[in-house]
């Protein structure tokens, strides 16, 4: 097993946003995916990727660029438009030795496949006593502005993270966009990666050799006393931008990225509320029945006693994303209005 | 085909009893179908099944002291009590598990025949599913896929004309299943499903085609399953199914006119056939007390196989 070969980093070491922090060489989100991906093929013969248009000039966003050209198209496939049951595909190969990536452009196609995602490849290990596992690997982007509408923006990892057997996880860095597709990749769970678009640019230090993040362990990105934001994905960049302008008033912000919705590190921000006594839940999704829903339960069930102010949730409006500018504009809630939003619990 | 005729049998003598608490979904007036097909099966070859795959587990070779444990809920059934019925397992014979959704093992097949190829094995898989799962979306994708990539899998339609209680004419425009098949350039053959030595013969091409790289067939056998959906029950007298219609297919038991045959061609004497059916029972009785006997899986367990 190959696979064993490869360190984990399972540390809570605070590194920053957009610094080099774990090394010298500073690779984009984008680039981080598609090395992870070519070290998992080179590692690894089981592994293969397969997903709609994967192999275009295009390389979904530029994360497959190329891969094809060095692995074949018998290991870089590109997939008939039929989501749920390429899904089932994939699973089918997954409990028979294989370890397939799955890829979609968008988190929006994904709603296709959830019988074969919530009925099979969550329930397997189970319904066979542990048997049978499914080491499936899901990404799926999600896609924000330039009129992407209703379709081609949604933030659904609440609806994974409600099913007991499934990781879901939320890379923000491209240390984390690496480290967890290669622990998904050499896990034996189903896992779904939930990407964000507007993260692919960001550049910080990855290192070249291969390493795996286990799901469940979040990251404090910064330390603060005041008040404690837990947030998801791209939310963790607007919740340190909001962090650096408070510093300015003097407000000291603790920014928690959650890394891994399901299972949840409900140790952090236990850890982390206890010594802040303020929280707000921020994430890209829907308020309700969402992520944030279940951040402000685990605080309320744990740090309860902790609190100075009652817990706030930072989301998108309830509505779908409309396409026009000026909708989209209202529509998407910016640093500043997080920064208001915690001077209002102060 | 016996086998599976005395065990599914004895299930539903023993359902009343309350003491399997799960529900079960006989195949009784179908195996001919299970028995057919997995004569052409080697040992690691894979199959797929559905809610109704006691058949098809029996005959890929799997014993009945773990289906009857996992039936009794025991921590000695196949799946440790935490599948029944619906989700047999055995990856010892090529059974990575069965699934309740209907049409949802199809694609599951297909991605086992796309693992064998990468593995540069000489397995096959097939997929079993009933007449409702052809109105399924992954019925139809499963096929295109399959045919695009003439993976080494076998589509096995059995189609006994009812989805639970809604009969196919209620779903289906009037063109035989086997007929999509040519949508997807693949060969389909339409057969009688009662009839063992029909089974047998042709899904022996079927098989050949697959092993050999030339790519997928879809078969449809036509039969009927002599109970209901499910229990134990034929669940006529509640009006499921015309009484008549039911009469008829009774007459057409696909054990009975298999031993006719052999009786008839000499090769097995009623002595025989006793000595056989004995044999069997006698599995079944053991098989029975194993899976009553074995211990229930404790509370504590709850949590345990999640991942």
């Amino acid at each position: 097993m190959p696979w064993t070969k490869i360190q984990a980093d399972d540390s809570r070491r605070q590194v920053s946003f957009g610094t080099t922090g774990h090394a010298a060489r500073e690779l984009s989100y984008r680039d981080a995916i598609r090395e992870a991906l070519s070290q998992a093929l080179n590692t690894d013969p089981k592994v293969f990727l397969i997903g709609e248009g994967i192999d275009d000039p295009g390389g979904v966003f530029g994360t497959t660029v190329g891969l094809k050209d060095i692995y074949g198209a018998e290991r870089v496939m590109d997939s008939p438009i039929a989501e749920n049951g390429m899904t089932g595909v994939a699973i089918g190969a997954a409990m028979t030795g294989m370890r397939p990536v799955f890829i979609h452009m968008r988190v929006d196609f994904l709603p296709m496949c959830m019988d074969q995602i919530i009925n099979h490849a969550a329930k397997w290990s189970y319904m066979t006593g542990g048997k049978v596992k499914v080491p499936l690997t899901i990404r799926a982007v999600v896609g924000r502005g330039w009129g992407s509408a209703a379709q081609h923006s949604q933030s659904l990892q609440a609806l994974f993270a409600h099913i007991p057997g499934l990781r879901v996880l939320m890379p923000a860095t491209p240390y984390d966009a690496k480290g967890l597709l290669l622990g998904s990749i050499s896990g034996n769970s189903p896992a779904i990666i939930i990407e964000h678009r507007w993260l692919y640019d960001m550049k910080a230090g990855v290192p070249e050799e291969p390493y795996i993040i286990h799901p469940g362990i979040g990251q404090i990105r910064r330390e603060g006393r005041d008040i404690t934001i837990v947030a998801t994905s791209y939310m963790v960049y607007e919740a340190l931008l909001a962090a650096e302008e408070l510093e300015k008033e003097g407000i000291s912000v603790e920014v928690l990225d959650l890394r891994s919705v399901l299972p949840v590190d409900e140790d952090l921000i236990v850890e982390s509320v206890t010594k802040t006594g303020r929280v707000i839940a921020a994430d890209n999704g829907w308020k309700h029945c969402g992520v944030s829903s279940e951040i402000a339960a685990i605080v309320a069930e744990k740090a309860y006693s902790c609190l100075k102010a009652p817990v706030k949730r930072f989301c998108l409006p309830f509505v779908p994303t409309p396409a026009c500018h000026s909708l989209e504009k209202a529509y998407y809630p910016t640093s500043s209005d997080l920064a208001d939003l915690v001077r209002g619990m102060l | 085909m016996l086998r599976i005729r005395l065990f599914e049998d004895r299930t539903a003598v023993l359902y009343p009893e309350q003491l399997i608490k799960c529900p079960v979904h006989l195949c009784i007036g179908q195996e001919a179908i299970s028995a057919g097909v997995c004569a052409h099966l080697e040992k690691e070859d894979y199959i797929f099944s559905t809610h109704r795959s006691h058949g098809h587990c029996i005959a890929k070779g799997m014993d009945l002291k773990p289906i009857a444990a996992e039936l009794y809920g025991r921590s000695t059934g196949c799946a440790k009590g935490r599948g029944g019925s619906m989700h047999l397992v055995d990856t010892e014979n090529g059974i990575p598990g069965t699934t309740a959704i209907v049409g949802g093992c199809i694609p599951l097949a297909v991605g086992a025949a796309l693992s064998a190829r990468m593995q540069k094995s000489k397995r096959i898989s097939v997929a079993f599913f009933g007449d409702g799962a052809a109105d399924e979306g992954v019925f139809q994708e499963s096929l295109n896929y399959a045919s695009l990539k003439k993976l080494p899998v076998v589509f096995v339609c059995e189609n006994n004309f009812y989805a639970t209680n809604s009969p196919q004419k209620a779903r289906q425009p009037e063109v035989n299943i086997v007929e999509r098949a040519n949508g997807y350039g693949i060969p389909g053959v339409l057969a009688d499903g009662n009839d063992v030595l029909a089974v047998y013969e042709t899904f022996r091409e079927a098989a050949a085609r697959a092993r050999s790289g030339e790519g997928p067939m879809l078969l449809e056998y036509r039969t009927y399953r002599w109970k209901g959906h499910v229990g134990p029950n034929a669940d006529i007298e509640i009006g499921c199914r015309p009484a008549d219609e039911y009469e008829e297919w009774l007459k057409r038991c696909p054990v009975d006119a298999f031993m006719t045959y052999l009786s008839k061609a000499g090769v097995l004497t009623d002595a025989e056939n006793e000595a056989i059916i004995a044999r069997i029972e006698k599995d079944v009785d053991e098989a029975i007390a194993f899976g009553k006997s074995g211990p229930e899986p404790d509370a504590s367990e709850l949590l345990d196989y999640v991942y």
